[in-house]
């Protein structure tokens, strides 16, 4: 209990901080590969901080409260998760705050937020399926959905589950907003779709909605670290190097690509589930 | 202190260009120049935007444009008006369709010469603009903290560069 109260503190505490410094890490590193100097490693923060200066515009005020609800639930998930709570519950509470999201989108009328509302539907329609394949594959390895129970695994998950585990990364892609799979917004200048999903957010709201994906990001790299918990030092170690791996490999990913259709998102990832994801799901059955 | 200095963002509207400038602004984001390293972002929308950056004249047809992305743009904010024909309207002044420089239309904090104004250029005139910018902060602050106090907001002790004339004396 003190264990899972102290995770849930850190966790408030610690998420933004990591996470904002990651996407400082990630505009740097980009920066770099594109031969610039880059913006300071604080940068996110100073952005989200003048944000909090702007004036208040709005399109109406439901909007706020759909990306507040967008931003508590975002919260619960990674407390829930951190707090060794069941994957499952965590999955749909994480589903539930990109609802709100795409709700929060379409309420404003806009015709680029609706269009962006639209593409987050079919990107959540693209990387679902792998996510629960991933919750399905821990509990068949495991026995249970706890995240706590899964954590005092003897070895390795990610020896069984290698080919959930690839499927999983590749979907973070999506996660992540990275090309070729920044379909619904963003954090380029440019696309067609002037902001996509977040055109009408403005000042502190679209602060919250930049918050959000510092505590979203540190959620997902935290699955990440899942698949090589072993209730060990060395998993630990090895599980955080992976993380940081994983998240300078969207990097490189986000940097190699142009942006590609929607049909291409949908169908490479549900390829992904099925081919990786449900072979594993077999091998998984037959070895017991 | 405030961090908008530190983070502005900017949308780059062509009013009627003849493109030699907006192709000097493009510049400004290549590694060359690299303006991220200063934070700013080409947003590309009024409403995530901070610093409204004009290149052209103001013709008939896009003054409405100009004065809507303005609107658009949440307090504080300020206007650079980059290249002589956003100054004044330059060489198409005498056009039958133009108005005149972007400040016939909207305040212009910040004025850039040039035909077409260089990069280096365009980059000290946002950075200019930024001083403006902060200023404005501070006096939406104290209108804010006036506002919830109940007073009145404090007179104003900041110079606004509101008068086309003096701001160009500044830039010659």
């Amino acid at each position: 209990m003190v264990k899972m109260i102290i995770c849930v503190v850190a966790y408030l505490i610690l998420a933004p901080l990591i996470g904002g410094l990651l996407a400082g890490i990630d505009r740097k590193i980009s920066a770099r590969m594109q031969g610039r100097v880059g913006p300071s490693i604080l940068q996110p923060f100073y952005d989200v901080l003048k944000l909090l200066e702007k004036e208040k515009i709005t399109v109406n005020r439901v909007q706020d409260f759909y990306i507040a609800c967008f931003f508590l639930f975002v919260i619960v998930t990674g407390c829930m998760f951190f707090a060794g709570q069941s994957l499952l519950m965590v999955m749909f509470t994480l589903t539930l705050a990109s609802v709100f999201l795409i709700v929060a989108a379409f309420s404003s009328n806009s015709p680029y937020a609706q269009v962006g509302a639209e593409r987050e539907m079919l990107q959540m329609m693209a990387y679902e399926p792998m996510v629960l394949i991933a919750c399905v594959g821990f509990y068949m390895y495991t026995g249970s959905f706890d995240v706590y129970d899964i954590m005092e695994t003897p070895h390795m998950p990610v020896v069984y589950l290698c080919g959930i585990f690839v499927g999983f990364v590749f979907i973070l892609t999506i996660k992540f907003r990275k090309a070729p799979f920044d379909l619904s917004m963003s954090h380029h200048a440019h696309q067609e779709l002037v902001g996509g999903l977040k055109t009408e957010f403005s000042g502190s709201t679209l602060a919250m909605v930049e918050a959000a994906h510092w505590y979203e990001n540190v959620f997902l790299l935290g699955m990440v670290f899942l698949f090589f918990s072993n209730g060990e030092i060395s998993g630990i170690i090895v599980g955080l190097v992976v993380c940081l791996a994983a998240y300078f490999l969207e990097i490189l990913i986000g940097n190699s690509f142009a942006r590609m259709k929607w049909q291409v998102a949908l169908n490479s990832s549900w390829l992904v589930a099925l081919i990786l994801g449900g072979c594993n799901l077999f091998a998984l059955i037959f070895i017991g | 202190m405030s961090y908008i200095t530190k983070s502005p963002w900017i949308i780059h509207y062509d009013g009627s260009s003849c493109n030699g400038c907006d192709i000097e602004v493009l510049a400004c984001l290549t590694p060359m120049y690299d303006v991220e390293r200063f934070g700013i972002i080409n947003t590309g929308n009024p409403k995530h935007a901070d610093v409204f950056l004009v290149t052209g004249s103001v013709n008939e047809q896009n003054k409405n444009v100009v004065k809507q992305i303005y609107e658009q743009m949440p307090e504080p904010k300020v206007v650079v008006a980059v290249g002589i024909c956003a100054n004044n309207g330059g060489i198409f002044k005498e056009c039958y369709n133009i108005q005149g420089g972007v400040d016939t239309v909207i305040p212009v904090d910040c004025y850039v010469p040039g035909c077409a104004a260089r990069p280096e250029a365009i980059i000290d005139g946002v950075v200019k603009g930024l001083g403006i910018l902060a200023e404005k902060r501070e006096k939406l602050r104290q209108e804010q903290l006036a506002a919830k106090s109940g007073a009145k907001a404090a007179p104003q002790a900041m110079p606004v560069l509101d008068d086309p004339a003096e701001a160009k004396e500044e830039e010659a």
